[in-house]
């Protein structure tokens, strides 16, 4: 496995560059790097590719900060993604891999942190990618049996009893801090009352002088609001807005019935007629109520169909869009419908249904107007 | 601001309609709406409304036509416009087409099922 890369290295390497880690552009052609990778991607194959992205652009950014190597865009939109994906993991994530880094590998995070200065800038280009590549890969062999610990340590930092928590990484921030800069005077007292005030007081942003990124504040202000009132995480995960499926079945070969509209419309608080003209526009068709309260619809339509426009019936005309919530009420003014929700006491009016261009299908004779 | 009587607006026009289509300019005008219809059989047709001015409807009716390799026409509506219709489900291309020549995700609004 790791001598492969070695006698037909063009190939593969390209490939991993471009596909899994846009990321180096310094050392594309370094060759002691050519193993590491293959390590990395097996890794990020397996599945771990969630757990190690993070931390490891994360020490990207920081060995950006650091060495003022050539920004780049696309690892920037790697973090973006990956923290507007999970901003909820990320969190967790963060403190992994501060831990990762200060308990197990003390050494490297030195040896990273001395070449910085700028004197052995001739140096940096090959040592920093080197290192990158070690670090990943260190990473990589480290994440699961660390990241088992850090989840149980921060999951215990958030039910709140930190105690060995904040010890742990306390003094690993003087140290990083030493070696980082040596002298910032700020960096210190803050970082000691920034773990007094927060709990869960190991961000990343405190072991160097970066400035904190948005994503990070981000989610700290996510992980403090869910200590202070655990509330939130409950109603956000554990209730669910469900409705039954609606159940359709063809009646002859052109016409399909939806059964139960009726209830759905109940359970959604709408009119019938709202929902059963919002079905007619966005199909294309019409159709009629029977005597049993069924919508027979023109057409043929299957039950995933139809569930994928009352799905979008709700997105639009039943979920609150402030808060999600879907206990709404719809009611007519003037001709324009407005949804007032009931949990959150917002108001806001709603598109009108319009039926928008409809072709002319079947006989021009059965059509009156064409 | 605060003088009534200089306002050019008509306090006793009907009081729906302007609203109703200010609403109208604001919301659904500005969409390109894809929808489908059912035909016979397995058949369907998908049309496009709402096309910006700036572009030749022709012209993208055309190259409609040859990227998805179906065929299509141009109707004209009263109320609707230009509207361009296509054979078969073509809404998933459509939109491909449209978002990779620098058209508006956010304008571009898929019905159907």
């Amino acid at each position: 496995m790791s001598e492969e890369p070695l006698f037909d290295p063009s190939l593969k390497k390209r490939k991993k560059k471009q596909v899994q880690f846009t990321v180096d552009p310094l050392g594309a052609d370094a060759d002691p790097t050519a193993p590491a990778p293959d390590t990395i991607e097996a890794t990020t194959a397996d599945g771990t590719a969630v757990d190690l992205g993070p931390a490891t652009t994360h020490e990207r950014m920081k060995l950006n900060g650091e060495t003022e190597a050539p920004a780049k865009p696309a690892e920037e939109d790697d973090i973006k993604a990956m923290f507007g994906d999970m901003k909820k993991k990320k969190k967790k994530k963060e403190i992994p891999m501060d831990f990762v880094r200060r308990v197990f590998h003390p050494e490297s995070a030195y040896a990273r942190a001395r070449p910085m200065p700028p004197g052995e800038a001739v140096e940096d280009l090959d040592f920093s990618d080197l290192k990158k590549k070690k670090k990943s890969k260190k990473k990589a062999n480290f994440d699961l049996e660390a990241f088992e610990k850090e989840l149980k340590s921060s999951s215990g930092a958030d039910a709140g009893g930190d105690g060995d928590d904040d010890a742990e990484p306390a003094p690993a921030v003087d140290l990083d801090d030493d070696a980082d800069l040596g002298d910032d005077p700020f960096a210190q007292p803050s970082a000691g009352d920034v773990l007094a005030s927060v709990s869960s007081g190991n961000e990343a942003w405190l072991s160097s002088d970066r400035d904190y990124t948005y994503p990070e504040l981000l989610g700290r202000f996510y992980e403090s609001l869910h200590l202070a009132n655990p509330s939130l995480l409950s109603t956000s995960g554990g209730k669910r807005y469900t409705i039954a499926p609606p159940s359709i079945h063809r009646e002859g070969t052109k016409k399909s019935i939806f059964a139960n509209v009726s209830d759905i419309c109940k359970k959604m608080h709408r009119q019938p007629e709202h929902v059963i003209a919002f079905l007619f526009s966005e199909l294309g068709t019409n159709g009629s109520v029977d005597a049993a309260g069924q919508l027979v619809i023109k057409g043929r339509f299957q039950q995933k169909q139809i569930e994928n426009v009352l799905r979008r019936y709700i997105v639009e005309y039943v979920t609150c869009k402030t808060c999600k919530s879907p206990d709404t009420l719809l009611t007519k003014e003037n001709r324009i419908f407005f949804m007032a929700c009931e949990s959150c006491g917002s108001r806001r009016s709603v598109n009108p249904i319009k039926t928008g261009f409809v072709a002319q299908v079947g006989k021009r004779s059965k059509n009156k107007t064409g | 601001m605060s003088v009534q009587n200089l306002n050019s607006f008509d306090p006793f026009a009907e009081e729906g309609d302007p609203l109703g289509d200010s609403q109208d300019v604001g919301s659904q005008a500005d969409y390109i709406h894809i929808r489908i219809q059912q035909r016979n059989g397995r058949k369907t047709l998908t049309t496009l409304q709402g096309l910006p001015k700036q572009y030749d409807a022709k012209k993208l009716l055309k190259a409609f036509k040859k990227e998805f390799a179906c065929n299509g026409t141009l109707v004209d509506d009263e109320k609707m416009g230009q509207v361009i219709q296509l054979q078969g489900d073509q809404r998933a291309k459509i939109s491909t087409f449209l978002i990779e020549h620098q058209v508006d995700k956010s304008t571009i609004k898929v019905h159907g099922f």
